[in-house]
């Protein structure tokens, strides 16, 4: 599968309440987590957003908590994926556990410019920025994770367990 | 080559002889925790599962203490979702406000975490429990309902870092200095996606208070866990909290390590973590003088009795800076009798502080001490990041019980070695 959308550059150390407020997490519901989605780092964002668009950060995203509202509303909000240079862990986990796509490239991270035309191939990784027509490689996942994402994230996967155990 | 104790309990837990970091394991484990922000999403997915039970209803803790006592309707209809989930699976370890504590401070007080267990909550400061010598991490809410539905969970074994703390400490320096003075030298992610051990003379003279303060920090420099590793006071805290067997494991002599670490624990003085990250780490005496509007003495990082008794050896007999409203948490309800008894409420009351209910509140910006926009606080909670606390343009200077006291009773940051021999 492939994804197509604008950049939106955010720097480093992006946390998860600027993700997602505390002050929000009193509900758990997808569309009113993404109306509010980066408002600390950008207000206009949720408004502004559109549908395909990509998340594209520097290191350590994802850091504090760990709030799945973070991942859920940045999926909620139509983002079809976030590239970073590095991510905090429990945000990684999160994110392939809730099939959002998220790729650790600290080339593209470096390179793409905010607004840049992106397009990603979630299967083999592979980004293409059809702005400025250069082409970055990210991190490969492992066996395992791509296991869960192929069965659709972390729900389906232990559904698929909990029948074969039945 | 031997294996470091965060190894040897993925590999326990996992059926296998030795791990290696970068290995995937499924491994089982011993406890799962949620909280009211976390587990009503993994209540969803856990029915999305379709799991006909919980895998075990006696390793599973619910504590509501975010929001609680619940601040508003959404926050009450969030725990009766978990109230109405502990009733159907017979989940007995749901903490209903009169029992529930922060629930990094309940877990530990109660026994319910020991030497070589593998705990995992939806709760990034689920690491402090490495404090007991367990593996314990933060997972996120379906990794929460996968645990709860199957009694295992994925993980990626973590290279090592050990931190070893030579010297002894120096008054007014505890658990919270040493991990901002770390988290200070090796950044907020100098050790993401690693296990953090602490070690060293100074740190075997470390309370387990001090030592779960510690562990608690260790996702703030990035870690997946903080580890201890288990000794007399490990064994000495948990009498009378737990009748389980456990093992005193410790990592092997020859263990492999990312790296190794030496601080002297000497040579540090009371820290500061300036606004907007925890690794803005000063010593007190070069941030002295910044006015304040509050301060926060509590949350799971120092809400625990020595915290407690720390700040009121300060307060004791002295005010509250006129302007500064200082906000006091005890982290469970065990700890707040405990201060009642001692007299440390009545201390605290007298300086002219609040005494909260245990509840995380103010920590998150939740409730019961939000921030306006300009204003300054010192906490003794964890982070300080952007709007933590309430607005986005208030903010927070993370410290220890003692330096946020003396701060409340000069009206600035401070030293408390200035109040004390004033
Ligand atoms: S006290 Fe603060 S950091 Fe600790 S669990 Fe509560 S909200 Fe999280």
């Amino acid at each position: 599968m492939t994804v197509t959308g604008r950049a939106w550059k955010f720097g480093n150390n992006v946390d998860t309440d600027a993700i997602i407020p505390a002050r929000y997490l009193n509900t758990s519901d997808p569309v009113e987590l993404a109306a509010h989605c980066m408002e600390d780092a950008d207000p206009t964002f949720a408004k502004k957003v559109a549908a395909g668009d990509i998340i594209v950060a520097g290191s350590n995203f994802g850091c504090g908590s760990s709030r799945e509202h973070a991942p859920i509303a940045i999926r909620a909000a139509g983002v079809s994926c976030v590239i970073a240079r590095s991510f905090a862990r429990i945000f990684f986990r999160n994110s392939i556990n809730i099939g959002l796509p998220i790729f650790e490239s600290p080339e593209a991270a470096a390179d793409i410019q905010n607004g840049d035309e992106i397009s990603v191939d979630i299967e083999s990784a592979r980004i293409v920025n059809v702005t400025s027509g250069r082409e970055y490689s990210a991190l490969p996942l492992s066996d395992e994770i791509r296991e869960i994402i192929a069965d659709g994230g972390l729900v389906n996967h232990v559904r698929k367990k909990v029948r074969r155990d039945a | 080559m031997g294996m470091t104790l965060t190894e040897k309990i993925l590999a326990r837990h996992s059926g296998r002889d030795r791990v290696r970091p970068g290995d995937f394991v499924v491994a089982r484990v011993d406890l799962v925790l949620g909280n009211d922000i976390t587990a009503p999403v993994a209540i969803k997915e856990f029915e999305r599962m379709g799991a006909p039970r919980v895998f075990d209803p006696g390793k599973i803790a619910l504590v509501p203490d975010h929001f609680t006592p619940n601040k508003d309707i959404k926050s009450a209809e969030q725990v009766r979702m978990m109230r109405e989930f502990a009733r159907k699976y017979m989940i007995a370890n749901f903490f209903e406000v009169g029992q529930m504590g922060i629930e990094h401070c309940l877990l530990p007080e109660r026994g319910m975490v020991v030497p070589g267990d593998l705990v995992v909550g939806a709760d990034s400061h689920t690491c402090t429990y490495g404090a007991l010598g367990a593996f314990s991490t933060g997972v996120g809410s379906t990794d929460m309902a996968a645990a709860m539905a199957t009694g295992e969970l994925w993980f990626k074994v973590p290279e090592t870092m050990k931190f070893v703390f030579t010297g002894r400490l120096n008054r007014w320096v505890g658990g919270k200095d040493l991990i901002l003075y770390t988290i200070g030298r090796i950044g907020v992610e100098g050790a993401r996606y690693r296990a953090m051990e602490f070690a060293g003379p100074a740190i075997s003279s470390l309370s387990i208070d001090g030592r779960l303060t510690m562990a608690n920090m260790a996702i703030e420099a990035g870690a997946k866990n903080g580890i201890f590793m288990p000794d007399d006071k490990t064994v000495e805290y948990l009498k009378g909290r737990t009748s389980r067997k456990y093992e005193l494991e410790t990592s092997d002599e020859d263990a492999e390590y990312h790296s190794v670490h030496e601080f002297d624990a000497s040579e540090i003085q009371p820290q500061v973590a300036l606004p907007h990250l925890p690794e803005n780490a000063r010593p007190v005496n070069e941030v002295k003088g910044v006015r304040i509007d509050q301060v926060i003495i509590g949350s799971c990082t120092n809400g625990r009795i020595e915290d407690m008794r720390e700040a009121a050896q300060i307060l004791k007999g002295r005010k509250v800076a006129r302007g500064v409203r200082c906000i006091v948490i005890p982290g469970t309800q065990a700890i707040y009798l405990q201060c009642v008894r001692e007299g440390l409420v009545e201390t605290f009351v007298e300086a002219g502080a609040v005494v909260s209910t245990p509840t995380c509140g103010p920590c998150l910006g939740g409730h019961m001490g939000v921030l306006a926009a300009g204003e300054k606080a010192v906490s003794t909670t964890n982070r300080n990041f952007v709007g933590r606390m309430g607005h986005v343009e208030s903010e927070i200077y993370l410290s220890g019980p003692a330096v946020a006291a003396a701060s409340a009773v000069v009206g600035e940051i401070a030293s408390p070695d200035e109040v004390v021999s004033q």
